[in-house]
């Protein structure tokens, strides 16, 4: 496994061995502070957003500007409080409950790619990994609801199991449509190809992506379980659902597990449709490519510009991440929660049918755009798209060497240049 | 020992003490939580054998979905807060016949495999799509009926046959079940709606 990107690697392989080492334990740390600091960012955004849609202030007082430092006043207060755990709850069961939730919605963060090869673990298969990750977050909060020896709890455990297990399916395959477009999924080489101008991003691939992008982001919204779909912590019905019996910092656990949640599949629709850390300006996207690829000893991006690009490049991927959240906290305060019965009927109902039309259209697409108009995409010639992304974001990787002999003809799954190239001629 | 061997053994102590702790605990909602762990182990152990596909689809299937549908299926059936499972001597026996059998069959596999690196790996003309868990491509080609890794290192005259045929079994069998599914439950649904 790789824990640090290639480009890092590149970049501190000039240093000698053991400055390899510092390097990734010092990224290791950054990770885990974007697990530590995304929520404590997001809780004062909804705190923020939510004063706002209801014409109040928010926070003010605590810290300077705008009440910044509220959340850590939160954190304080809730460190502060007593560990409590019912008499009648399971007790082991209990104290371990938001472990996993908070372990699970972490874990996602390993294979989530925050600029062109910064990724903990560059794994081929990173959706696939990823979606697996997220779903273990249910499995804690079915626990806790379980264990706490509360009706209400039971409630919020059983409505939680019921959509979760319900919302997964239209998730995956919303989240497939833009890999059917891309040929791939690694996340890594997904947001390599959306280089370019920002016609280039998946959701703007065709009609179907466009769609599905939007589905998405609804089913994303409801499997980090906010309003409208918060049925599992329904505070009007069951006083706080799941986490009725937790204090302290075991009910932290759950919100910073629901918040950096919130922004792993954020982040993960800005790699899949909204092209991950490109800014969708073609100049600016070949600029910080060419300085990613800058050298000063031979090897492609070891100058430290090429850092410095990536650096920018998670700025944008945060942006459009944090953008995402941004909306969900926005939804939250606007519209009202759904009834139980009205969450499962949308989800069989309406999103799954929807989504598997989506899957349909969007395997149907590239056949009608070649057959039909002679085009990879609506904006790229024969040829043009595809080869440039995979070009990209392979070069220098160590799976180029993996198919020995002539390359294979990908041209059901991608419509590869080489395989459309000859047919041309041969026309 | 390097880092990874450490870790092989961690996650494989963790392996061996939570399928300990599902035998010797008696909630069923226990037994749900240390085969978490059991089968969240297992599935590391493959990401550190490299196997990142077969680790992502052991998290998704057992522990993100069966003991998923298992707990919820706890929930809704239990006639009690905590449901236990109470063990007659009898099944204790059965059960550690049946366990002690498996032990046998899984020791004479072991040591009936030959665990040397084939020649071809020694010689450096391994695979190296193994080598760095990126094994997605090969995968997905073997569903469709080729095979790249076999095909293109061999002769060029015989073509190894991929899993297109089993894979496509699998998914017709898949698809009669969630339509039987359906339909029980649909039936079931008009009963009570007449009644």
């Amino acid at each position: 496994m790789m824990f640090a990107a290639q480009s890092i690697a590149d970049f501190f392989q000039g240093f000698g061995g053991w400055q390899y080492v510092i390097a990734a334990i010092i990224h290791a740390v950054l990770l885990v502070h974007v697990f530590a600091f995304s929520p404590f960012a997001f809780i004062w955004l909804e705190r923020k957003v939510s004063g706002r849609i209801q014409d109040r202030l928010g926070p003010t007082r605590v810290g300077g500007l705008f009440g910044w430092l509220q959340s850590l006043a939160d954190g304080i207060k809730l460190v502060q409080k007593e560990d409590l755990c019912p008499t009648a709850a399971d007790s082991m069961l209990f104290r371990s409950a938001p472990y996993i939730v908070c372990v699970s919605s972490f874990a996602a963060f390993m294979v989530l790619p925050f600029s062109h090869g910064w990724v903990a673990v560059a794994a081929d298969c990173g959706l696939f990994i990823i979606l697996a990750i997220l779903s273990l977050e249910v499995f804690g909060i079915i626990m806790a609801g379980y264990s706490s020896g509360s009706k209400w709890s039971l409630f919020g455990g059983m409505r939680e199991a019921a959509q979760m297990v319900s919302y997964e399916i239209p998730l995956a395959i919303c989240a497939l449509v833009p890999v059917i477009a891309a040929g791939s999924l690694n996340l890594g080489e997904v947001g390599g190809m959306q280089r370019g101008w920002f016609t280039n991003w998946f959701m703007f691939h065709d009609p179907f992506t466009f769609i599905a992008f939007f589905v998405y982001f609804v089913v994303a919204t409801a499997s980090c379980k906010r309003a409208p779909f918060d049925l599992a912590e329904a505070e009007s019905e069951l006083v706080g659902g799941f986490h009725t019996e937790y204090s302290g910092m075991r009910w932290s656990f759950f919100f910073m597990g629901e918040y950096a949640s919130m922004f792993a599949v954020c982040g993960i629709a800005s790699v899949l449709f909204m092209g991950g850390w490109n800014t969708g300006i073609a100049p600016i996207d070949d600029a910080l490519y060419a300085a990613r690829n800058a050298s000063i000893d031979g090897t492609a991006g070891s100058a430290a510009i090429g850092y410095l690009a990536n650096v920018i490049g998670a700025g944008v991927f945060a942006a459009k991440a944090s953008f995402g959240v941004f909306v969900q906290v926005w939804l939250r305060w606007t519209l009202p929660r759904l009834r139980i019965d009205q969450v499962m009927t949308t989800c069989l109902k309406y999103l799954v049918p929807i989504s598997c039309f989506l899957f349909l259209g969007a395997t149907l697409w590239p056949l009608i755009m070649v057959t039909g108009l002679g085009r990879t995409t609506w904006t790229s010639p024969i040829g043009d798209r595809a080869a440039q992304g995979l070009q990209e974001t392979r070069d220098g990787s160590v799976e180029v060497t993996t198919i020995a002999g002539p390359p294979i003809d990908l041209g059901l799954i991608v419509p590869a240049a080489s395989s459309l190239e000859q047919e041309a001629v041969v026309q | 020992m390097n880092g990874e061997s450490f870790l092989f053994n961690v996650f494989a102590l963790a392996t061996c003490l939570g399928a300990i702790a599902v035998v010797f605990s008696q909630t069923v909602v226990r037994m749900a939580f240390w085969l978490v762990i059991s089968l969240g182990s297992t599935a590391a152990l493959f990401f550190l054998a490299n196997a990142d596909f077969v680790g992502a689809a052991q998290l998704l299937i057992y522990v993100g979905g069966t003991l998923v549908l298992l707990v919820f299926g706890v929930m809704l059936t239990a006639s009690g807060p905590y449901l236990k499972i109470a063990t007659s001597p009898g099944e204790i026996v059965m059960g550690s016949c049946v366990g002690l059998l498996f032990l046998v069959v899984v020791y004479a596999s072991l040591n009936g495999v030959d665990w040397r690196e084939p020649a071809a790996a020694a010689s450096g003309n391994g695979n190296p799509v193994v080598a760095t868990g990126n094994t997605l491509r090969p995968i997905g080609l073997s569903f469709l009926g080729s095979r790249p890794d076999q095909d293109l290192t061999g002769d060029g005259e015989t073509l190894t046959p991929g899993y297109l045929l089993p894979f496509e079994i699998v998914s017709i069998h898949l698809l009669v079940v969630l339509i039987g599914a359906a339909y029980l439950a649909r039936a079931k649904r008009r009963v009570v709606g007449s009644g």
